[in-house]
């Protein structure tokens, strides 16, 4: 019999909780700010593809999440909001993030990443501009409201279903990133010219990063903007960006798991001190405890918290190996 | 005996520098040509440059009777072409079998031959096998940038200072390595160690300011000590 792989039970162990949670703690808040939890972790993912896997830093990635979720919403309001439609709408928000996000990267991935990162600021505040002054369509920064499907109305029946998308985009990307393509990915971070020296062209590799995380942000999008039943423009603003920056340095850059943790922090303590404001009138700064939960995690968890803890496991495994082996050369 | 790569007056810049001003050299099949010179000197620059890294703005470079002076360094990499640079330039985050798998390209039966040579001529990555770059010592490492540019069957394999940074009996091992190697293929090495060049080489070229100052047999060189004395300081 083979030997069972204890991660890949705790992982499946993991997923039977939340899939079991709902039914067993019956509040709608934490359903609901679990699915938001979800939904970012899928955010962060993509963005630790280019960041962590790539090397790539982008300040674009909003871009990406705000097609997904106009493509959602629009198609939602103006067709129907059949269950049909809202696939329909995944996928053509994919496909325009992908067609979006390989155009951006043939053209600039050959730059140096900060002319890269300066590039995606700027297309995306073309696309966030486009989003206002397209207002029959957009209705620019008032937004507008449309009706989920029916089945989502039940908070649950989404929540499973975000959930079920969260656990298929991380299977997916840990596919990805474990493939002979992912460890070339890894290759090109750690050092290009190395990678290019090895016969590989790293273009090619760095733009079909960029389209896979751009995929992936756009389906974050779709699920956001059925989750509030309402879209406008903030959801194309740096501040989505930068969530996700944080949300994947916060978990651990280049671990997968470390961007679903670094979600849950983040949402966990927007939510915890938008509570405390209430009692407590101090917490209504809460941007700057924001800011002191970053600093403490910088200095505490250098490589994110995923990363350090992986980073000390893995040093007292070493450890243990070394003390074991002069055991065995003493013997 | 058969010329396998040609460097024709080659000039580099790099930025507003001119480094390379004028490098000639000729490297024949199954030879180890020993690249001589002085720190920035170009030795470096030269590998560089027949890599693509920093590509030449005149003068030629043929490897088996094509010019490769403006091809991209990808291409000039799959003609066949192994480069080990300098430092011990490895993955890191990449554990030591993913390092040779990404180098590898095709893991068909002769690359997994190729690899199975490479692991008994470097017996220690044996032992890392799945052990990040990382937690490799400095001569481990440079073993496993040597197995990296050999385990696809180079014909050509360009290699910096290997001896860098070493102990002495991991400059035995990397030299024991490098004499194996130099049975099965043709072999560019800039050294600054003598002793090692010495052993290994067959013909020099000596580079100084950018420029070829002389090249010959290594065996002639070994007996004159003016030579040596005025280029490389030794003696």
């Amino acid at each position: 019999m083979g030997k069972i792989n204890l991660k890949s039970v705790y992982f499946w162990l993991i997923v039977l909780v939340f899939v079991l949670f709902p039914f067993v703690i019956d509040s709608r808040p934490m359903t609901i700010l679990l699915t938001q939890i979800f939904i970012f972790a899928i955010l962060a993912m993509s963005y630790d593809i280019l960041l962590g896997y790539t090397g790539i830093v982008s300040f674009g990635h909003a871009m990406f999440f705000g097609f997904g979720a106009y493509a959602t919403s629009v198609m939602l309001k103006n067709i129907d909001s059949s269950l049909t439609v809202f696939f329909l709408s995944i996928i053509v928000g994919m496909v325009i993030a992908g067609i979006v996000s390989f155009l951006i990267g043939l053209l600039t991935l050959r730059l140096q990443s900060h002319f890269f990162a300066m590039f995606t600021l700027a297309v995306s505040g073309l696309f966030l501009v486009l989003a206002e002054k397209w207002r029959s369509l957009t209705q620019g920064n008032d937004g507008f409201t449309f009706r989920a499907p029916e089945i989502f109305s039940d908070r649950i029946n989404f929540y499973l279903f975000v959930l079920f998308c969260l656990v298929l985009v991380f299977l997916l990307l840990r596919l990805f990133v474990n493939s002979p393509f992912g460890k070339v990915l890894i290759a090109v971070k750690e050092n290009e010219t190395r990678t290019k020296a090895l016969g590989y062209k790293t273009i090619y590799y760095k733009v079909v990063s960029s389209v896979v995380a751009g995929v992936a942000a756009s389906l974050a999008g779709s699920l956001y903007v059925v989750s509030l039943r309402f879209v406008n423009t903030s959801m194309m603003a740096i501040d989505v960006t930068l969530n996700a920056l944080l949300m994947t340095i916060i978990g651990g850059v280049g671990t997968l798991v470390g961007p679903i943790v670094g979600a849950a922090i983040i949402e966990l303590a927007k939510h915890n001190l938008s509570i405390l404001a209430k009692t407590y009138p101090i917490f209504e700064r809460w941007i700057i405890f924001f800011g002191i939960i970053y600093i403490l995690a910088v200095i505490f968890f250098p490589k994110g918290v995923v990363g350090t803890l992986k980073e000390k496991w893995e040093g007292r495994k070493m450890v243990r190996q070394q003390a074991m082996k002069q055991k065995e050369d003493a013997a | 005996m058969t010329i396998l790569l040609e460097i024709n007056d080659i000039h580099t810049y790099i930025e507003q520098y001119h480094i390379l001003q004028g490098v000639s050299f000729q490297a024949k099949k199954g030879e180890v040509s020993v690249l001589l010179g002085r720190n920035g000197a170009g030795k470096t620059t030269t590998l560089r440059t027949i890599m693509g890294l920093n590509p030449a703005s005149k003068g030629e470079i043929i490897f088996n009777g094509v010019d490769i002076t403006k091809k991209p360094t990808y291409e000039i990499a799959n003609m066949k072409i192994g480069y080990v640079p300098e430092d011990q330039a490895i993955f890191n985050g990449l554990t030591v079998e993913e390092n040779l798998r990404v180098a590898m390209r095709k893991e068909d039966e002769a690359a997994m031959e190729r690899q199975e040579y490479v692991l008994n001529l470097f017996p220690d990555l044996k032992k890392f096998w799945k052990k990040d770059g990382g937690y490799l010592s400095g001569g481990q490492k440079q073993m496993l940038a040597m197995a990296r540019a050999f385990v696809n069957e180079a014909e050509l394999l360009l290699i910096d200072e290997p001896s860098k940074g070493l102990a002495p009996i991991i400059v035995e091992k990397v030299m024991e390595a490098l004499v194996e190697m130099k049975k099965e293929t043709t072999i560019v090495l800039v050294e600054q160690n003598f002793y090692m060049a010495s052993q290994i080489g067959d013909t020099y070229t000596l580079i100084d300011d950018g420029k070829t100052i002389q090249s010959g047999l290594m065996s002639e060189l070994i007996h004159d000590n003016e030579l040596q004395h005025r280029y490389l300081g030794i003696g």
